[in-house]
């Protein structure tokens, strides 16, 4: 039998075992004490309670909000973290540090400061107002909220990715006669798009369960403005203990879906190119198509 | 470094000393801005009650919001006491089995030494001219709640209104959601909580009025000063009550009934009613609340009990889901 399943690495019981006897005891156990309770109410209550039309509204507004909020990071956080670690200039040390920055802060006090920000009579709402757009009280204003939030996600991902891809792959690939375009598309980007996606689904994941930024800026408005974890502190507030653990669970399954497929996408690209085309390859690849 | 951990190690050993010279220790699980009411209370009652039984008492205390306190206190957090901003919180630990059935009348007044009331503050010089409710759901007003739903500051507001709405010439409950959805669609936004609301009426500057406790008011002269707004008295407007209860379960545990019994009855003494007085909640006391009756003017209230048929009840018609708030956002 040992012989059999012979590894390079010993341990392998020890290790697997220490891994979902950790696993569970920090995440299945709380999450599925949570279904367990869930459970006390019945499947089609839980998909009434899910499918109201403030609960409706809800869920769009928070998943919404996330996904635009991951996606603004995905770009502008991929921008960040090349010039983080491919320029080098005065102060860089300084400005790395500051990414880290939204992860250190409480995040009612984030809120609180973005919201007077972006007042009407904020140092920016002064500004953007008149032209008519508005922030700080309106869904904007939570998408903002978990940009804020979650950007170290994106860049914190990317970082050691990038710094991995050496400049001789670039160079192999202009001195093929690739553009600069070409090189990015097409050896640059697929090495850091599983990274990148890794860093999204962490950023989108973070922004579903925040609270104590949102709730100072949104508005809170039903209908409008109202983020699915108000409205389980809503049902808390009523006593309902069931009714907020039956939207936490079905915010919880429709996380797991999202991050799952987004888990699938992710080895599906990195396999496609881990397997198929190392760098170099890609470089004369991309060069090939100059030609 | 060094002196730092010499200051530690003195403020421990000064928590374990007067833990360790203290007869009996009280928990009052607390509402969140109760802080400066009771940690002028505390002291005055530990002289009392030392003088009185020669006993050191010891009192702690643990602020939240008042349902999250509930809802500790039912987690099994050892509370003595609970001093409350709401029935129905009290009502939810009553439902428990952890404090009396009748604790409504185990003290005077329905079990609440001190009351305040709901007022609009408005800008300096009221230039929207806000006098009543009415002028709140005038088009073109902006008024400042806390939310309506999870708040107890903003669900006293939200009974106020239906309350107005109610006694007015030919009032009735449908009359009453119909203004109510008026006066909500003035709202911008629905604050986080009480002092979120604060700020964001007295710093960030939005809206037109901002509606909350007589006692915020001055709370609000304290941190931006007087001149900046001003106080408006409703024609009617509910009587906040701020409701205390025992514990039965965990004083008969600790063998504590008689001290925070005695506790509890020492906020209706007058060092009791002056305090409460003092930080601008109406005591009971008729002489106090008159000695004091520059800051309390006279203001026409009405309970939740008389209009609503109690806290648990004006809760179920109006705050649980598909409620009367929820109808209001439904209809649209």
């Amino acid at each position: 039998m040992a012989a059999k399943t012979h590894r390079v690495l010993p341990g392998f019981g020890l290790a697997l075992g220490y891994t979902l006897v950790y696993l569970s005891l920090l995440i299945l156990l709380p999450l599925g004490g949570m279904v367990l309770k869930a459970s006390e109410l019945g499947f089609a209550q839980i998909i009434d309670i899910a499918l109201g039309e403030r609960s409706l509204a809800a869920f769009r507004v928070t998943f919404g909000a996330s996904f635009l909020a991951a996606a603004v990071n995905a770009f502008f956080g991929l921008i960040v973290a090349w010039i983080l670690v491919r320029y080098p200039f005065p102060g860089k040390r300084f400005v790395d540090a500051l990414v880290d920055l939204p992860f250190a802060l409480p995040t009612a006090v984030a809120g609180i400061t973005l919201a007077t920000l972006y007042a009407g009579n904020g140092w920016l709402g002064r500004f953007i107002e008149p032209l008519g757009i508005k922030v700080a009280y309106t869904p904007l204003g939570i998408v903002v909220a978990l940009t804020f939030i979650t950007l170290p996600f994106v860049v914190r991902t990317l970082q050691p990715v990038i710094e991995d891809i050496e400049t001789e792959v670039e160079e192999a690939a202009a001195s093929l006669g690739a553009s600069r375009w070409q090189t990015f598309v097409k050896v640059i980007f697929p090495a850091i798009f599983p990274a990148l996606l890794t860093g999204f689904a962490l950023a989108f994941a973070r922004a579903v369960g925040e609270y104590g930024s949102v709730i100072f800026i949104a508005g809170n408005l039903p209908l409008i403005s109202e983020i699915v974890p108000l409205l389980i502190i809503s049902k808390l507030e009523q006593y309902d203990v069931l009714g907020a653990t039956a939207l936490a669970v079905v915010m919880l399954a429709l996380s797991f879906i999202l991050l799952l497929a987004v888990n699938l996408l992710q080895w599906w690209s990195a396999n496609r190119h881990k397997n198929s085309e190392p760098l170099e390859v890609a470089a004369a690849r991309a060069s090939g198509g100059a030609a | 470094m060094k002196k730092i951990s010499k200051g530690l190690s003195a403020l421990l050993l000064g928590l374990v000393a007067s833990a360790a010279l203290a007869d009996v220790t009280l928990l009052n699980a607390s509402y969140d801005v109760a802080r400066d009411v009771y940690k002028d209370f505390n002291p005055l009652f530990q002289k009392h009650w030392k003088a009185k039984t020669g006993e050191s008492v010891e009192i702690k205390q643990s602020h939240g919001g008042s349902t999250k306190q509930v809802r500790a206190v039912a987690d099994g957090l050892e509370a003595d006491v609970v001093t409350m901003n709401q029935a129905n919180d009290i009502e939810f630990l009553a439902d428990k089995g952890l404090v009396a059935k009748d604790w409504a009348k185990k003290f005077p007044n329905n079990a609440s030494p001190y009351t305040s009331a709901m007022v609009f503050i408005v800008r300096k010089g009221n230039p929207k001219g806000i006098k009543d409710w009415s002028d709140l759901a005038a088009p073109g007003t902006q008024i400042i709640i806390p939310h309506p739903k999870n708040t107890g500051n903003g669900r006293n507001t939200y009974l106020s209104a239906w309350a107005w709405a109610l006694r007015q010439p030919g009032g009735n409950d449908l009359k009453a959601q119909e203004f109510l959805g008026k006066l909500l669609k003035n709202a911008p936004l629905f604050a986080a909580g009480g002092r979120d609301a604060t700020t964001t009426f007295m710093q960030r500057r939005m809206g037109d009025v901002l509606i909350t406790f007589e006692s915020e008011a001055e709370m609000i002269a304290k941190e931006f000063g007087k001149g900046e707004f001003e106080v408006v008295y409703p024609s009617l407007t509910m009587q906040t009550e701020f409701p205390v209860a025992l514990v039965e379960k965990v004083v008969d545990k600790k063998g504590t009934r008689t001290q925070a019994t005695a506790y509890l009855e020492y906020l209706w003494s007058k060092e009791g009613q002056e305090n409460a007085a003092q930080n601008y909640l109406r005591p009971r006391d008729a002489d106090i609340l008159k000695k004091y009756s520059t800051f309390f003017p006279p203001v026409k209230t009405f309970t939740v009990d008389e209009v609503f048929g109690g806290a648990n009840k004006a809760f179920a018609t109006h705050f649980k889901d598909g409620g009367s708030f929820d109808q209001i956002y439904q209809s649209k």
